[in-house]
């Protein structure tokens, strides 16, 4: 991106929320040429960002099927939430995200709670889908906005679902990258670990170090987490916003100050 | 077999029976909830189907609940459920962890009167360390390896519990496409159904309205409970009242504020009115 652009940008819009900036980047995730093809991807949990990922990945022009299992109206399923894990049992979902109240370095989710099972510390909700979703499907967005060493810790309390599998266990995928507030971590399966891909701004590899709690590979220089394109921006604050209001009300008056409308 | 009320139908559950209930995206039936803590409900043994929200909440808060099996527990946009939370602490809950399709494919098992379905995934979980029901076996059918897989006992609960749109002249009734309603009443021994209003006729004699209804040959009895799942949405009825729910969740995070939301909200003047 060139200088004249970020000056446009700078002069039509207002700053670049960092919120945008965590779309725009999950939304390259999700077309990284490098991953199998997101054909299908369903978004579960409540968290509207990878939801956005999505709706803009779709409105570039992607033809990209989404299940949306939060949205009230226009719910993909007819035959119960049995539906979705029936589909991913068949390896029809291409792309799901996952978080934790705990992520460790080799990608196990602590969904569950931190202490003696069943979390007799901090009670997380519970694993949802995860223990069977992280397995079925050829890939996983991990995304968590805190990063902080209590939540990337070095080893979870609890594992809710497992980063990596045994040889012989059946398993179509892991996970691809790991999203937070700070930086992109990318994950290698092969090692169990991850590799510093990107940092926010604001941010070096020393202090995504700091608030780290599992050691993770850095290899050459780390490039910036590049800001979302003029388009990008454009279609966030219109028709993606647009997509998201009625599911998302809270998450739209905030990062884009708009209102649903009254039903 | 329609009666008077939700507090009719609670009064057919007795104390230490197996109910699975939908959760808060899915029809559960908090006006038999609330006339289960009325009725002073014990020792319950509750499904979440496949996770559990609001109505389990109270229903362990009001101490009618011994032992939880469930995939999660939230309030969802109000947060954590602060009573589950509060009685896993204080150790009087046993919780039993599973994994949203497991408990699927459990009831699936029950539906086909089958002893176990076989589910990919779980292997290196803790979830499944903590489940001496569950068993790793290696599939029969594999051609090489060992290719080991979960196998999940079938679950049959005592009841199913839930709320419908309507129910007809002949005890079937119609929820539209939350099927997983259809699945856990298919797999339990009896239903008991709350719905908003009663329609003369047969849903089954109808193209449009027969995917969406579930036949009389599981419902044992139902009641109208009008608004019988608020503060939860009722499919394009009514929508989810989230401030009676974070007014819930901010008033349940002490056991004194919880047994006033209770007086008001299920032993108070109003739903005296309601449950006659």
């Amino acid at each position: 991106m060139s200088a004249s652009d970020h000056q446009g940008r700078a002069a039509m819009h207002p700053a670049i929320a960092p919120e945008e900036r965590l779309i725009a980047t999950l939304a390259r995730l999700i077309m990284d040429p490098s991953a199998p093809p997101a054909r299908h991807i369903a978004v579960g949990a409540a968290s509207p960002m990878p939801a956005a990922a999505c709706w803009l990945v779709k409105l570039m022009g992607h033809p990209v099927k989404l299940s949306l299992l939060h949205k009230r109206s226009g719910n993909p399923f007819t035959e119960g939430t049995r539906e979705l894990f029936d589909l991913t049992g068949q390896g029809r979902i291409d792309l799901f995200f996952l978080g934790g109240g705990q992520i460790d370095g080799q990608a196990n989710l602590n969904l569950v709670g931190t202490g003696e099972w069943p979390g007799m510390g901090v009670r997380f909700p519970g694993s949802f889908g995860s223990a069977f979703m992280y397995f079925m499907t050829p890939r996983t967005i991990l995304f968590r906005e805190e990063h902080s060493p209590r939540v990337l810790v070095e080893k979870v309390d609890n594992i809710s679902a497992p980063g990596v599998s045994a040889p012989g266990v059946f398993r179509r995928g892991t996970a691809q990258a790991l999203v937070t507030g700070k930086c992109v971590f990318r994950f290698h399966p092969d090692r169990a670990r991850f590799s510093l891909e990107s940092l926010h701004p604001g941010e070096t590899v020393d202090s995504v170090r700091e608030a780290t709690g599992f050691p993770f590979d850095v290899e050459g220089e780390v490039p910036a987490t590049p800001d979302p394109s003029e388009a990008e921006l454009a279609l966030l604050r219109g028709t993606v916003c647009d997509e998201m209001v009625e599911t998302y009300p809270e998450f739209c008056a905030r990062i884009w100050g708009r209102r649903a409308e009254a039903a | 077999m329609m009666l008077p009320s939700a507090d009719a139908l609670a009064a057919l559950v007795p104390d230490g029976a197996l109910l699975a209930m939908p959760p808060d995206n899915s029809l559960p039936s908090v006006a038999i909830a609330k006339a289960l803590i009325r009725r002073g409900a014990r020792n319950l043994r509750l499904l979440g189907v496949p996770v559990s929200g609001f109505a389990t909440d109270i229903l362990i808060g009001a101490g009618c609940v011994a032992e939880l099996e469930t995939s999660a527990v939230s309030l969802g946009e109000a947060g954590f459920a602060p009573r589950f939370s509060a009685a896993l602490r204080e150790g009087r809950l046993i919780l039993r962890d599973a994994t949203c399709p497991a408990i699927h494919s459990m009831l699936q098992a029950s539906e086909k009167g089958i002893p176990f379905m076989a589910l990919r995934g779980i292997i290196g979980s803790d979830i499944l360390a903590n489940r001496p029901d569950w068993k790793v076996v290696p599939n029969p059918f594999a051609e090489d390896g060992e290719d080991p897989i979960v196998l999940l006992p079938a679950r049959q609960p005592d009841f199913a519990i839930f709320h419908a749109a309507m129910a007809d002249s002949e005890g079937n009734v119609w929820l539209g496409r939350r099927r997983e309603c259809a699945t856990i009443a298919h797999a339990s021994k009896a239903a008991l159904v709350t719905v908003e209003r009663f329609v003369e006729g047969n849903f089954l004699e109808n193209e449009k309205l027969a995917p969406g209804a579930i036949s009389s040959t599981y419902i044992t009895a139902t009641a109208i409970a009008e608004r019988g799942a608020h503060p939860v949405a009722l499919l394009d009825e009514y929508g989810f009242d989230a401030a009676y729910v974070a007014d819930y969740a901010r008033a349940a995070k002490t056991e004194e504020g919880f047994r006033a939301w209770l007086d008001r909200e299920v032993f108070g003047a109003a739903q005296k009115v309601a449950a006659e």
